[in-house]
């Protein structure tokens, strides 16, 4: 708002001596934003205009972008939920051939194995960006710390490979057999475990998403880390601090924002990966509570029946309307970290 | 670290200290594991690709276009269509998201609704499903014209691309002080060359950052292509026709039962990646220098 304080050229030679003077940091807010609004088209110059609008036109097509891509999925699918009313989110069939969809398995798989991955992300890119702007030796911090940056570049679809070629087999053959061995009979573990040794399902997805969103988690972490002032840092150091109270009681508060966001774009990334997990994921709609058994998630399935989808069918609309709902689990996660932050709008 | 102290030094052992001490030495041992963890895993995943693109990796596959399983082909085609979607999407994305980025930093005060909700879209789309932008952009550009399209394609790459250098534009013309704007007003700029020639330029670098993660993260995609640009095994070169994209190829072959096909999408998935780590690196070097 500085600038509406501000004489530009054309003031100065209009000799307006109380427009002249600089707004003091005193000045109210609101009372100059009143002044801003005012003053908005008034006295600004020809080319300023139009640039205002030009920026504010770039601004107004993002939101038609967003608005049209909510509208379309949401008419798309409005097919599937006439058809099968609000339950479509909670019927847990999907059935081509009869023609009946609903929702609830690949929704359970796209939460599930979203949790699985954040949850294991979460300490991985917490230590890691701790280590690397508190422990590690400057040098190897920079190399690594360059090394994780670069690796949350890599497209999902090289950890989908990776996971399929590396992560499906030692399931398969190493962990699922070992579990199913000792946990077998154990109630309470026995069903999360149970099924067929394919090495597919939603813990493997959710590694693999885990793997993928882990670098970039880092990277945005040990950002926002650094960014503090090191002032900050240094006084509580200088209090007696220890590294990890420096860390949970001046770091994490200070940076708290940016955290959030981290976690949540890591979220957000996971609940819609569709490459990485459409290799592992196995691909059977089914329900259920193993988390060794092949599964699907709403971006997968609609990567696979897509393409077999005649249009205007009521698959294709069933599909759609996946979309309309994994878009909403999107926005309800960022409104979501939008609340934890405390940030109302 | 000793806790038991003999009293009678005056110093009495305080357990709280203690207790702080036993939770740093926790934590520290808690960052070294993770970060192994975290440097092992990726290490791994590097050593795959490496190993197995490098097995697939030959001249051919770079120069001959794609074709059927056991003909010695390449992936000339692919390479060829991804750069001419990604290089098509950034032309699209960059100036409407350099446009926004400087309408919500410049304009976009606290009591602007308008500015709060694009910012608020903005976020909106940036998490947004990859393939859920390749749906709509189906809707948009494929289903009412009848045919798949390599700017269907770009339009989908930039519709991802533009929220990432939205909220890096935005960001880091923030990070640019009030001071240099009044400044470069009291010399008598008026607002936009302060924004472009003050504000932009000193935020020059991280706002190429933004771009250059845009571009990363597109270069990469393959679900919004399944749909938009679909693929093609032959070479073209035409905007409205299907065009063959790297990751789509890498997708189709990774999980086909010929090994020449594996091999080949193994050597894709090598290109992309190393085309992808090499933008970050020059970027990076450039920024150093710079």
């Amino acid at each position: 708002m500085w600038w509406l304080k501000l004489p530009d050229n054309a003031r100065f030679s209009s000799q307006s001596p109380s427009r002249m003077t600089l707004a003091t940091a005193t000045q109210p807010e609101e009372a100059r934003d009143k002044a801003r609004v005012s003053h908005a088209g008034s006295r600004r110059s020809g080319p300023d205009t139009a640039f205002h609008l030009l920026v504010a036109a770039s601004a107004l097509l993002v939101l038609v972008v967003l608005g049209g891509l909510v509208v379309l999925m949401g008419v798309g699918g409005s097919q599937a939920f006439r058809t099968f009313g609000l339950g479509f989110a909670f019927h847990d069939v999907w059935n081509p051939v009869a023609d009946i969809y609903g929702a609830w398995a690949p929704l359970f798989g796209t939460i599930i194995s979203t949790l699985i991955g954040v949850a294991i992300a979460l300490p991985l890119a917490f230590g890691t960006a701790f280590w690397l702007t508190t422990m590690a030796p400057p040098r190897i911090a920079a190399i690594i710390g360059t090394a994780v940056q670069l690796l949350a570049a890599v497209p999902s679809i090289i950890f989908g490979m990776w996971g399929f070629f590396t992560i499906v087999p030692f399931m398969a053959q190493t962990v699922q057999p070992f579990l199913s061995h000792h946990f077998r009979h154990v109630p309470g573990i026995r069903f999360i475990i149970h099924g067929a040794p394919f090495g597919t399902g939603l813990m493997t997805a959710g590694l693999v998403l885990a793997v993928m969103i882990a670098p970039f988690m880092t990277a945005v972490m040990r950002d926002v880390f650094a960014a503090m002032p090191n002032m900050l840092r240094e006084s509580a150091y200088g209090l007696g601090a220890t590294r990890w109270d420096v860390m949970w009681r001046v770091v994490v508060p200070w940076s708290r924002t940016g955290m959030i966001g981290a976690i949540v774009l890591g979220m957000g990334r996971a609940l819609g990966e569709t490459m990485a997990v459409t290799f592992v994921i196995g691909n059977v709609t089914a329900v259920g509570w193993s988390l060794f058994a092949p599964r699907s998630t709403v971006a997968s399935l609609i990567a696979l029946q897509f393409p077999e989808s005649p249009a205007g069918s009521l698959r294709l609309s069933a599909l759609l309307a996946l979309g309309f709902i994994l878009m909403l689990l999107s926005f309800a996660s960022l409104a979501l970290a939008r609340m934890l932050r405390g940030d109302t709008k | 670290m000793s806790e038991t102290v003999v009293s009678t030094t005056g110093w009495k052992p305080n357990p709280r200290a203690a207790r702080r001490r036993r939770a740093d030495h926790l934590a520290t041992a808690f960052g070294m594991v993770m970060a192994g963890i975290l440097v092992l895993v990726l290490a791994s995943i590097l050593w795959t690709l490496l190993s197995r693109g490098l097995a697939g990796l030959s001249a051919a596959a770079i120069m001959k276009p794609m074709g059927p399983p056991g003909s010695s082909s390449g992936l000339a085609n692919a390479i060829v269509g991804s750069l001419i979607q990604t290089f098509m999407a950034l032309l699209m994305a960059t100036p409407l998201g350099l446009g926004c980025g400087i309408y919500l930093s410049e304009y976009g005060t606290e009591t602007n609704k308008f500015a709060s909700c694009v910012r608020f879209v903005s976020d909106v789309l940036m998490s947004v499903p990859s393939i859920l932008v390749g749906l709509f952009v189906y809707q948009v550009l494929v289903a009412p014209f009848g045919h798949f399209s390599a700017l269907a394609g770009s339009v989908a790459l930039a519709i991802l691309a533009v929220p990432i250098i939205v909220r890096t534009t935005e960001d880091m013309l923030r990070l640019v002080p009030t001071s240099m704007r009044e400044a470069g007003a009291a010399l008598g700029a008026t607002r936009w060359r302060v924004t472009l020639s003050l504000c932009l330029r000193s935020a020059k670098t991280g706002v190429l950052t933004g771009i250059l993660l845009a571009l990363a993260r597109v270069s990469g995609e393959t679900a919004p292509l399944l749909f938009t640009s679909l693929g093609n095994q032959n070479w073209s070169f035409s905007l409205n026709r299907p065009m063959a994209s790297l990751p789509v190829t890498i997708y189709q072959y990774a999980g086909a039962s010929y090994e020449d096909w594996v091999q080949l999408a193994w050597a894709g998935a090598l290109l992309v990646t190393m085309g992808v780590l090499a933008i970050n690196i020059a970027v990076r070097v450039s920024a150093r220098r710079g």
